[in-house]
């Protein structure tokens, strides 16, 4: 056993964890630990120019990979710049470990410089915290850190460490498995319940699958598309189980909620049984709670106990892996036999009624000679990327229509902030994405006013040799908010037009990227193939149709079957 | 309807804060609130008097169990059992009203801890409905101050035939 100074066993603990890149901002309370990390020479530090780009960094190539995202940042207010981000990741289920420097233990609570109760902060935005007092802890908080992030629902982490206890020596053993009494999480589904669960949806005359963020979590995809090409039933997505199911597929029905198809939104409303894998029933989901899906049964299949029955009153509950839960429920499905023309009779009249609905309202836009419309920019970024890059947005109207006309087919490609709906989070979450994923297309997908939230990471990306290119869809609005303004409130835009807006191709030009725009719906092709062709950090700026709007709408508290169309 | 729940936590620091942050962040009641260590140095009991629906109080004993500090979470009022909550009421003892003071304390089981020319202080211990006659009998009389522990509550032994 070897004795190590608690700035070792981070970076110790870092290594034994497999991390191999962190996402950072150095300052005084946490320089000891800088200095041991570029001595030891082997984890790659990402830079950045503001800690919540760390955190959004770290949380994309976090989603991206599957893998715990890393930060490290200094006490006080690079702790508090980290606050946005790690509840971004909380909101949206994403594993992350941050460790914030601390004064020292002597000096805490003595409003010393550069002193704030972090711990405290984050308490309602991370999964756990720790405050470390006595470096002897600190290889058991250490272990717990990780395997709490990326265990059961995962979560944010945060770790605070005061700068005597980074240099205060101890022995330390990793430990190799950790048990916690208080934490155990249940992955393994009941199995009367699954039975149960099969005997509903055999019943069911009009079922959908309503899935969520968990499914791309838990990577339960496949099961997923096995289990409904063989009870023949419609799939919705939640924003964050775009890529959970193919969007392509004939028996996907897009996103639902608020700015849902009109097909997933009847159809939900219609059905006589919801079968809920890792989603939540927000109210973005939900609209009106009383008016929701008034004839559903419910199957909620979820990893963390309290979503289920939080909105919804649920028929069969099912705690567990949505991997595993699904697994065992085709496993279920395939022993009971029943064929597969079977249940495509069965649903053909529900199939008649869902395809009716595609018909009579299915995603549209205005198509405009003169003027270019954001719906046209994401289906030619679609067509000519062949979907298949990552994408990242932003949060407004950017991202609605990304989720609309961008089809995402596989999971882990689309890296939106679903949960907290944080402006500013796409751009870094972009750089975290190409960090892990050098060779791959990522797109950042944003607004005029989202992307100017971290725009200070072109540096960032640049300094990495980061080839990430950005569309901006530049209607010199708060969009989404005037959209409100404009359907609610009377066309009083308070405080959504922007009066200045940069030229954002001598920005990129001034960081020493490049930068392209479009004005003319007949220059979109040629300045994306343009901007997706050249080499490095690009912006690619297209002037929009200033008062477009995303379409179709649920107005807010209203039931999804009232929808605004174009 | 009420609700008595008994949390055992690890006796983390800040565990105590985590919890009375879930119950404000998430907007549910807590009516009282007491926390003792337990015979195991690492974990205490927590007594935790709150109110809501079926549905409310599931929410509540889930979102405890998701804490991670939290070890076993049981809602001791779905079943048997008992609870006591202790109350020091220092109250006016002039002439007149000293004799019915002390008739009252015998009455109610209660025990005189504290003397004065002035003021009796009482010690009454019992459920949360014997606290409250006490407190409404002798609120005429007079109340100077109140302290109260809050309840602690504890399963019954289930009862063999």
């Amino acid at each position: 056993m070897a004795r190590l100074t608690g700035k070792e066993m981070v970076v110790e603990a870092l290594k034994r964890e497999g991390v191999e890149v962190i996402f950072g901002f150095p300052g005084g309370a946490i320089i000891d630990v800088y200095d041991t990390l570029h001595k030891d020479g082997t984890i790659k530090h990402v830079l950045v120019r503001h800690e919540q780009g760390a955190t959004h960094a770290a949380d994309g190539y976090a989603r991206a990979t599957g893998k715990v995202g890393v930060c490290l940042v200094t006490s006080g207010p690079g702790a508090t710049n980290t606050v946005t981000g790690i509840a971004t990741a909380y909101m949206d289920s994403v594993p992350m470990v941050v460790f914030t420097g601390q004064v020292p233990t002597g000096l805490i609570g003595n409003d010393a410089f550069q002193e704030v109760d972090i711990v405290g902060i984050t308490r309602p935005c991370t999964k756990h915290n720790y405050l470390v007092k006595d470096v002897k802890d600190l290889p058991r908080i250490l272990k717990e850190a990780f395997y709490i992030a990326r265990s059961g629902r995962p979560g944010p982490v945060l770790v605070d460490l005061p700068k005597d206890v980074q240099n205060q020596e101890a022995e330390f053993e990793y430990p190799e498995k950790i048990k916690l009494r208080s934490y155990n999480p249940v992955i393994k589904p009941h199995a009367k319940q699954i039975e149960r669960a099969y005997r509903m949806i055999e019943q069911s005359k009009r079922p959908i699958l309503y899935v969520g963020g968990g499914v791309v979590i838990s990577g339960a995809h496949k099961e997923l598309k096995e289990l409904a090409e063989l009870i023949n039933a419609p799939v919705a997505m939640t924003l964050m189980g775009l890529g959970g199911f193919p969007g392509t597929h004939p028996q996907s029905l897009g996103m639902l909620g608020m700015h849902g198809t009109y097909a997933a939104n009847m159809t939900m409303a219609n059905t006589d049984l919801i079968i809920a894998v890792g989603a939540r029933f927000d109210d973005r989901v939900t609209g009106k709670i009383d008016a929701f899906a008034p004839m559903a049964k419910v199957i909620h299949i979820d990893i963390d106990p309290t979503s289920i029955q939080k909105n919804v009153k649920v028929d069969i509950p099912i705690v567990g892996d949505c991997k595993i839960a699904l697994r065992k429920l085709v496993d279920v499905a395939k022993k009971e036999g029943r064929p597969k023309d079977v249940w495509k009779e069965r649903l053909a009249p529900w199939w008649e009624q869902i395809r009716a609905w595609q018909e009579r309202h299915p995603l549209a836009y205005k198509y405009d000679e003169n003027v270019i419309k954001p719906q046209f920019v994401i289906e030619k970024l679609y067509e000519l990327t062949k979907g298949k890059a990552i994408i990242t947005t932003e949060v407004g109207q950017n991202q609605m229509w990304t989720a609309q006309f961008y089809k995402f087919d596989e999971p882990r490609t689309l890296l939106t902030s679903g949960g907290l709906g944080t402006m500013g989070y796409g751009f870094p979450a972009a750089i975290g994405a190409q960090i892990a994923f050098p060779d791959k297309l990522v797109i950042d997908v944003a607004g005029d006013g989202s992307i100017q939230m971290n725009i200070q990471e072109m540096a960032t990306a640049m300094e990495q040799k980061l080839p990430v290119k950005i569309v901006i869809l530049n209607n010199q609005f708060l969009g989404m908010v005037r959209q409100w303004q404009e359907l609610f409130y009377e066309r009083r835009y308070a405080a959504t037009e922007f009066h200045v807006v940069p030229d954002f191709v001598k920005l990129a030009e001034a960081y020493g990227a490049k930068g392209f725009r479009a004005t003319k719906p007949s220059e979109v092709e040629d300045t994306l193939k343009k901007g997706l062709e050249t080499e490095g950090l690009v912006i690619m700026e297209f002037a929009i149709a200033r008062e477009e709007g995303v379409f179709p709408m649920v107005p807010a508290g209203k039931a999804t079957t009232e929808m605004l169309l174009v | 309807m009420k609700h008595t729940l008994s949390v055992l936590v690890e006796n983390n620091p800040g565990a105590l804060s985590r919890i009375a942050g879930l119950f404000s962040g998430r907007g549910f009641n807590i009516e009282s609130l007491c926390v003792a260590p337990t015979l195991d140095p690492s974990l205490s009991h927590l007594t935790l008097v709150t109110t809501g629906d079926d549905f409310i109080i599931e929410q509540i004993i889930k979102q405890l169990n998701r804490l991670i500090d939290v070890y076993k979470v049981v809602d001791v009022s779905e079943g048997e059992f008992v609870e006591r909550e202790m109350a020091l009421i220092k109250v006016k003892a002039e002439d007149e009203t000293r004799a019915e003071v002390l008739r009252m304390c015998d009455i109610f089981r209660c025990k005189v801890v504290d003397v004065s020319p002035k003021t009796y202080t009482i010690e009454v211990t019992g459920p949360e409905s014997k606290l409250k006659a006490v407190i409404e009998l002798l609120r005429p009389i007079g109340i100077k101050e109140i302290a109260r522990t809050g309840t602690i509550a504890m399963v019954r032994e289930k009862k063999t035939l």
